[in-house]
């Protein structure tokens, strides 16, 4: 059957030439980046190498970039490593769980946390941020782009109310890197966290930009890694890779790769806005990122269309998974005040550098008659067109 | 191929694995489907909740042993959640039928309003005709009468047609029950033969949502989360309406019980009546439990349009009682009077009151 895999915020395919230059570290260039002997100081140079474009696509120094095994390990160990018990963090209630997680186990171990609340279209507003400022604030934690809206928060804004309460800024760019331009000088950050496999790099790399001089209390102890900021052998493919990945994506936007991308999203999601009734953009109005769509369709389940698309070769999704695999609602489209029921019916369509326009039009030949096949059978939609009559 | 894409409910457990693989060994393109139900740490550490619960129905376990089976089989596999509606058609239901003096049948809810209801409708939305379930029950289409018929199984041990008494025509006519024709050692002893990993796991009886199958603490745990528990303590009463003791809740009692009423007399006494609107419950000897009649509503009828006049029929009347020849007949609109031959033990409302004729479901109500 053909696939075509509109699921890129979930993780994107490792490139061709990533994979290339990942290759060798696997066996012919094995060495303990630690070694003092010549396989050592092979891998330390690769690790090294790779530090550079990373800190060019974060605007940032290399001795600034600390690997960690992803996104999640670098929000915890932003958020962990800068806060202690009696701090208080303000952080948004559309962070993704990495975030409000370690947050709810900081409120556990005696910090205080303010949820800053977002609009309609899923904005966080920098003045709220300036509001729930408490003279015992250590840290704003508000992230760069939202993972299921797609939708850009004023981290420049915030970055400034950061600095004029002089408290520490923490934002998670998982979601931007790659995608947006992105400077951490321009945001204003002391930490930003970034995930390999969100943009074309594999599974299990991710960085944290740490700005100097920051004291940064380390989340596992063992070896000096990583300036002493994060212990354990490093998973020297996997930096190879985020090296080879973020150079590629730097070239991709300075290219205007990204215009190309935000076209294509553009396309698809006129396209079947135009052709569906009853359906609209969750984060319309707002910037968003260029590959992501978040789109409701009105009086069907979400999880139902999910798995119809995907027994048609269609790969999309939608709000956080539970252990089992089932979806549970989205906290964040609740967040933006989304009726339980459509919140229920968005998904979203996220694109990756790989996905072609000829994908776009497949994905919009089977869309909406998909999109009518389960109207046609839902309770909901058929109550709604008595309802009409 | 050819055959009709069948979405199959799987539990993870041995029969639904069974249904899965012999549809598939019949050609059918296959589409697993698991239900989330119930969050089963949602009530964990409730006072006299366990603090972990594993190994019962939504557990990742299940999900696990599911996805293991689709996956050796090679059929696409999906988890759906329908927890907002389990707990809205099932679980408050279950509560409220024990606060107001009855005694519920989760599984029945369940299947009417989850299983052959929910399901199915994603099951068609995702593009399959009908839908399988390990259920131990036949279903036919009866060309004389113009209408599908719910049968007893061949397997009379496992009988679970008590359980599908509330099935309309419509999801009859969706509804596959590949182990009809089976025993369960012949199940098994299939699943073996298809390699399925879970063909000796033990049986699941107690109710899924509840675990340890104490219900008394789930309810309490369930109505303290939902912002307390309602004054309920009451008046044990002898028949002819003398105290003889105290309670802490109606939902504590079931009809025949006779352990737990903390009244200490010489000859043994039963739970005969539970009064919802006085919180009493009535005790007396087991001669107080057995009675001719009963009265059941929300009827369902499978194998007639409607009952005309009287008709002869077993009736159960729990799922562990032997159906008893009665006369029934429509006592008001929605309601049958059943008259036993025989006086039945513990006729308790909110139980199920099932008609069969030999192996045919006829219909059912819930008894009040």
């Amino acid at each position: 059957m053909r696939r075509v895999y509109f699921d890129n915020n979930a993780t994107t395919p490792v490139l061709p030439e990533v994979m290339a230059a990942m290759q060798p570290y696997f066996g012919e260039h094995f060495g303990n980046a630690s070694s003092i002997h010549h396989h050592g100081q092979e891998t330390r140079g690769a690790v090294e190498r790779a530090r550079e474009p990373v800190a060019k696509l974060l605007g940032c120094r290399p001795a600034e970039v600390v690997f960690t095994s992803g996104g999640t390990e670098a929000d915890n160990l932003a958020l962990f490593g800068l806060v202690r018990a009696g701090d208080h963090v303000i952080t948004s209630t559309i962070e993704h769980h990495a975030v409000l997680n370690a947050c709810h186990r900081l409120e556990e171990m005696g910090c205080e946390v303010s949820y800053v609340p977002v609009n309609g279209a899923g904005v966080v507003d920098s003045e709220d941020v300036r509001r729930a400022l408490r003279r015992n604030t250590k840290l704003i934690s508000v992230m760069m782009a939202n993972n299921e809206t797609g939708v850009v928060q004023p981290v420049e804004e915030i970055g400034k109310v950061a600095a004029e309460a002089d408290v520490y800024f923490h934002t998670d760019a998982v979601q931007a890197a790659g995608k947006v331009g992105l400077n951490v000088e321009r945001i204003g950050c002391d930490a930003l966290s970034i995930s390999g496999h969100k943009m074309h790099a594999p599974q299990g790399i991710g960085a944290l930009y740490v700005r100097k001089g920051t004291v940064l209390q380390p989340l596992f102890y063992g070896g000096r890694h990583e300036r002493s900021r994060r212990a354990g052998t490093e998973n020297v493919p996997g930096i190879v890779g985020l090296g080879k990945a973020a150079e590629i994506a730097v070239a991709g936007l300075e290219r205007r790769d990204n215009q190309k991308m935000g076209a294509m999203r553009d396309r698809l999601q006129q396209t079947l806005l135009a052709g569906i009734e009853a359906a609209g953009v969750n984060g319309d109005g707002a910037p968003r990122v260029p590959n992501t769509t978040n789109i409701y369709f009105d009086h069907i389940e979400g999880e139902a269309l999910i798995i119809a698309l995907d027994l048609k070769g269609l790969a999309v999704s939608t709000g956080a998974a539970c252990s089992s695999g089932a979806i549970e609602p989205s906290h964040v489209l609740t967040a933006m005040g989304l009726r339980a029921d459509r919140a229920r019916a968005s998904i979203r369509f996220s694109l990756g550098k790989q996905n072609t326009t000829e994908e776009v039009e497949f994905a919009l030949g089977l869309v909406p008659e998909t999109v009518g096949r389960l109207r046609e059978l839902s309770p909901l939609w058929n109550k709604r067109e008595v309802k009409v009559q | 191929m050819g055959e009709p894409t069948i979405a199959v409910a799987m539990s993870g457990g041995v029969d639904s694995s069974t249904v899965a693989a012999m549809l598939r060994a019949e050609g059918h393109a296959v589409i697993g489907l698991t239900m989330q139900l119930w969050n089963q740490r949602r009530l964990a550490g409730h006072e006299g909740m366990p603090e972990s619960v594993q190994g019962r129905c939504c557990s990742i376990d299940d999900v696990y042993d599911a996805r293991r089976v689709a996956e050796q089989l090679g059929f696409p596999y999906y988890v759906v959640n329908h927890e907002q509606r389990f707990e809205q058609d099932v679980v408050r239901p279950f509560v409220a039928e024990y606060l107001a003096g009855r005694t519920p049948i989760p599984c029945s809810l369940c299947n009417n309003h989850l299983k052959f209801d929910q399901l199915l409708i994603v099951a068609r939305q995702i593009g399959a005709e009908k839908i399988a379930t390990g259920h131990y029950a036949r279903v036919e289409f009866d060309e004389g009468r113009g209408r599908w018929l719910l049968k007893r199984p061949a397997d009379r041990a496992k009988d679970q047609t008590y359980f599908l008494f509330g099935l309309t025509q419509e999801q009859l006519s969706r509804t596959l029950f590949p182990l009809g024709n089976m025993t369960k050692a012949e199940v098994r002893q299939a699943a073996r033969e298809f390699g399925i990993r879970s063909a000796e796991k033990p049986e699941s009886q107690e109710i899924c949502f509840v675990p340890g199958g104490d219900y008394k603490r789930f309810i309490e745990a369930y109505l303290a989360e939902q912002g307390g528990v309602p004054e309920a303590a009451g008046q044990l009463v002898t028949p002819a309406g003398e105290v003889v003791g105290e309670h802490g809740g109606v939902h504590n009692f079931t009809v025949g019980q006779r352990r737990g009423l903390g009244v200490a007399t010489g000859t043994p006494l039963y739970v005969i009546q539970i009064k919802n609107d006085s919180q009493e419950v009535v005790v007396g000897g087991e001669s107080a439990l057995y009675s001719r009649t009963l009265r059941a509503r929300q009827l369902n009828w499978i194998a007639v349009e409607r009952l005309d006049g009287e008709m002869q029929v077993e009736v159960k009347i729990r799922h562990r009682h032997e159906a008893a020849p009665a006369l029934i007949v429509m006592s008001g609109a929605d309601e049958v009077t059943a008259t036993f031959d025989e006086v039945q033990r513990a006729v308790t409302p909110g139980q199920a009151a099932v008609f069969y004729d030999g192996d045919v479901v006829v219909g059912g109500g819930w008894i009040v």
